[in-house]
């Protein structure tokens, strides 16, 4: 019904998807899997008519098709579900699900009631007990979700892609959004499914298709294959060569966090980073990883719980005495909250030191230059000339920048929250060195992070968190897909 | 799921109740320390006080509620007050109704220019109509080289459009009431409304949503381009005498309107009613502080309060709508 054909797409210098084929079949539910980064949600983006592909063709019912926008590919009868909802915070509940396509009274006015009756009915399927007219504000993301699934729903699509609808469902709605999906399906739509809870996976889908570093591994029907292969298929390479991890001895205790909380987000979180460790905080996506790590620094203040280092204790929500005792958070989001992107790479670079390199509270550019020197020939940060701003850097040379940032204070505890994202492999190798030295000079690394090879290769220890809660500790002799996995989604294999 | 529906209700009334509930205060206070406050000549000289205002204010909401702002609206009303002056200097006989159409033409051509700019070339908003209203300003100052309009090159019946009246009700007032419904149940209603919103609550979203973001920006900067040069005539015919410096200034009172209206600065909510009763309120606030005795220095300082007012009061209600929602929902966590 919907196929792409050798399609690819690259954004800058990073290919997201390499020829890549895919077939949806009315009355079938496919399954898309692979790694975080392996180019699925690009995929979803295609066919959501988000991003036109590079190169390739896109053919529904056998005829190509361009989409202009994500409106053509609606009506088209393409509904999407993105991995993040997005909703309009301040209109309703109703309006969310039928924008622009809101059934309307004499006038073309919008009838508002037959647009709330219309939402009843489709909570009333998915057996959910939402007020239409409600904002979407303040939603829980498990809300926003099912009203996302409504939006869907009510487009009457022909083809439903659904990119990791579950992560914020809890057992009983994941089962009524599958028994949607499969009377869906039963009517003769093709469904897109996308997960890494391979039970799901294997309950709802009869095909299966692997991806990995933006290319199709394989497609196979669900019966020929187990979690096992599956698994095979998605990481596809030798872990621990890729991973330049030195063996440390872990020394003293560095960062002691005890029953951490912050209602809605996290509870009851404890764990220890020792000197020379590098700990790894796994888990799905929504699962409160980045938060916990937000709370430690002390950017989001935690509703009970305790952050020590080095055995002293560090006051709730306060930043800047997180940075005096020691610690450096490497954010997620390098664009938003890593860097300045109008600012040169010196000023970037040199921003959290800029008092100790002031003198008399001015900043003089010479001090400036050689610290931000030091730590940009150290972390071989490819730029034209220090006062480029950082925006013209690609997005590997960005990161090294944040890290030269935060390694200039020569931190005692050093947060990274998905410290490669969206950086090609050569790079990633070179921060993952730079991680594993930091460690052997007595830093305590604690490492968000979504992608298992890098966990698998880089942690001393696993810690996993599911749903807003630490589910596992595994230490690197007992840490494999499998048990990282299995705590991750809370399957049982 | 009652409960936490009503809170939601009533905060959405409450936004243009409370601007109510300060006007009445304010009339009633007032009205108290010299009843000649509420006399028919002086109600009438207060609406057509409010009327100008309250048209730019109902463009500008809905610029600000697809999270943009339009600075450009006391040039474009400056020039359209002048071409109007100009047209009939050279056109003595010309219709009204021929005059108000060039007015809303030249005006929504100033706004299409804003409109493009920002759709086209990206820059924000602010900057676009900054640059704008020196532009659209410095065109009034050459084509008027320092000339004045008077009342006597105008015809009368166009200057009569500023003092009469329709059972009671000044003739200026009816066109803010117009302008006013016809947005109100365009925003309330169209599709295409409720999609200005949308823009305005999550410009991201809205894209990934396939809502033309581009263009629907656009043609809100020509609606509050359009409704400054009908802002314009209206001027002309009010005050009777124009020059280049008509307007000028204004764009900062109309923007404290809306957001005393209640209109969010950063987008996707808020009403035009809002926005018109911000108008009046500051309009009202002009002409009752001599009443009340205080110096019409304090004028500007009250207005100041007043914005500060809306904003905490925004800001408390979101607080505890944000609570009751959360605490209130039968799927809460």
């Amino acid at each position: 019904m919907l196929a792409l054909q050798r399609v690819s797409k690259s954004f800058g210098a990073v290919a997201a998807l390499r020829d890549v084929d895919l077939e949806l079949v009315a009355g079938e539910a496919h399954a898309l899997v692979g790694e975080n980064g392996a180019g699925k949600s690009t995929l979803v983006r295609i066919l959501a008519g988000v991003h036109p592909p590079d190169t390739g063709t896109v053919l529904l019912d056998g005829e190509p098709v361009t989409f202009g926008g994500p409106a053509d590919a609606r009506a088209a009868g393409i509904a999407v579900i993105y991995q993040e909802p997005t909703l309009f915070p301040d209109l309703s509940v109703a309006e969310n699900i039928f924008m622009g396509r809101q059934p309307r009274r004499s006038l073309r006015r919008i009838d508002t009631a037959a647009m709330r009756a219309r939402s009843r009915e489709l909570f009333d399927r998915l057996g959910v007990r939402l007020d239409p007219d409600r904002p979407a504000r303040g939603l829980s993301i498990a809300d926003q979700q099912l009203v996302e699934i409504a939006k869907a729903l009510s487009t009457n699509a022909r083809v439903l892609v659904m990119d990791e609808p579950t992560a914020a469902l809890s057992g009983v709605e994941v089962e009524r959004l599958f028994a949607v999906a499969r009377s869906l399906r039963d009517d003769g739509a093709a469904v897109l499914f996308i997960s890494h809870r391979f039970d799901e996976v294997f309950d709802l889908c009869e095909r299966i298709t692997v991806m990995r570093d933006g290319r199709r591994v394989d497609t196979a029907p669900a019966a020929e294959l187990t979690v096992d292969a599956l698994v095979r298929k998605m990481v596809g390479r030798d872990v621990a060569t890729l991973f330049p991890k030195v063996d440390t001895t872990p020394g003293d205790v560095r960062l002691d966090v005890r029953g951490l909380t912050r209602h809605g987000f996290f509870e009851d979180v404890s764990f220890t980073v020792r000197a020379g460790e590098i700990v790894a905080l796994a888990g799905l996506v929504g699962a409160g990883r980045s938060e916990v790590v937000r709370a430690v620094f002390g950017v989001d203040k935690p509703d009970a719980g305790e952050v020590r280092v080095d055995d002293k204790p560090l006051p709730p929500g306060d930043t800047p005495a997180a940075i005096a005792a020691g610690l450096a958070l490497v954010p997620e989001d390098r664009r938003q909250q890593g860097l300045v992107m109008e600012l040169s790479v010196e000023r970037n670079a040199t921003l959290p030191r800029r008092w100790a390199l002031s003198r008399a509270g001015l900043l003089f550019g010479g001090a400036e230059r050689r610290s931000a020197a030091t730590w940009t020939q150290r972390l071989q940060v490819k730029a034209g000339r220090p006062t480029d701003p950082v925006a013209t850097l690609s997005g590997g040379n960005q990161q090294k920048v944040v890290l030269a940032k935060w390694l200039s204070t020569e931190p005692r505890v050093l947060i990274v929250d998905e410290p490669t994202r969206g950086i090609d492999v050569g790079t990633k190798a070179e921060v993952h060195r730079l991680l594993s030295e930091l460690a052997a000079d007595g830093v305590a690394v604690l490492m968000v992070s979504s992608e298992l090879p890098e966990v698998l290769g880089m942690a001393d220890r696993v810690l996993v968190m599911r749903e807003g809660r630490l589910v596992a500790d595994i230490p690197r002799a007992g840490a494999d897909e499998e048990s990282v996995m299995v705590a991750a989604t809370g399957a049982r294999p | 799921m009652t409960a936490p529906t009503a809170a939601v209700h009533r905060v959405f009334v409450v936004r243009e109740l409370g601007i109510a509930l300060a006007l009445v205060l304010l009339v009633g206070v007032t009205f108290a320390v010299n009843t000649r406050f509420l006399s028919a000549q002086n109600i009438k000289d207060l609406l057509l006080g409010s009327t100008i205002l309250a048209i730019l204010a109902v463009g500008q909401a809905i610029v600000i509620i697809t999270r943009n702002v339009d600075l450009s609206v006391g040039s474009i009303l400056g020039l359209a007050a002048f071409a109007t002056g100009n047209l009939f200097v050279g056109n003595p006989g010309l219709p009204i109704p021929v005059a108000l159409l060039a007015g809303i033409g030249l005006g929504a051509l100033c706004g299409a220019v804003n409109g493009g700019l920002i759709a086209a070339a990206r820059v924000p908003a602010l900057v676009v109509t900054l640059g704008t209203l020196y532009v659209f300003r410095g065109i009034d100052y050459t084509w008027a080289t320092g000339r004045q309009i008077n009342a006597a090159d105008m015809p009368h019946d166009f200057l009569a459009l500023g003092t009469r009246t329709v059972l009671g009700v000044p003739v200026l007032a009816l066109f803010a009431v117009v302008v006013l419904i016809v947005a109100g149940v365009f925003l309330k209603s169209y599709r295409s409304g409720r999609e200005l919103y949308a823009i305005g609550s999550d410009p991201d979203a809205a894209r990934l949503y396939g809502i033309p973001v581009g263009r629907r920006v656009f043609w809100a900067f020509v609606a509050s381009g359009a409704l400054a040069g009908l802002a314009g005539v209206l001027h002309a015919a009010r005050f009777g005498t124009i020059d280049a410096n008509a307007g000028l200034g204004s764009e900062l009172n109309v923007v404290a309107a809306v957001v005393v209206g209640g209109v969010a600065i950063f987008g996707g909510s808020g009403s035009v009613y809002g926005a018109a009763l911000g108008a009046v309120l500051l309009t009202t606030i002009g002409s009752a502080l001599p009443v009340l005795g205080i110096n019409p220095f304090w004028q500007r300082a009250a207005v100041g309060v007043l914005i500060l007012a809306a904003i905490g009061l925004d800001r408390s209600l979101a607080v505890r709508l944000a609570r009751r929602l959360r605490g209130g929902s039968d799927r809460g966590r």
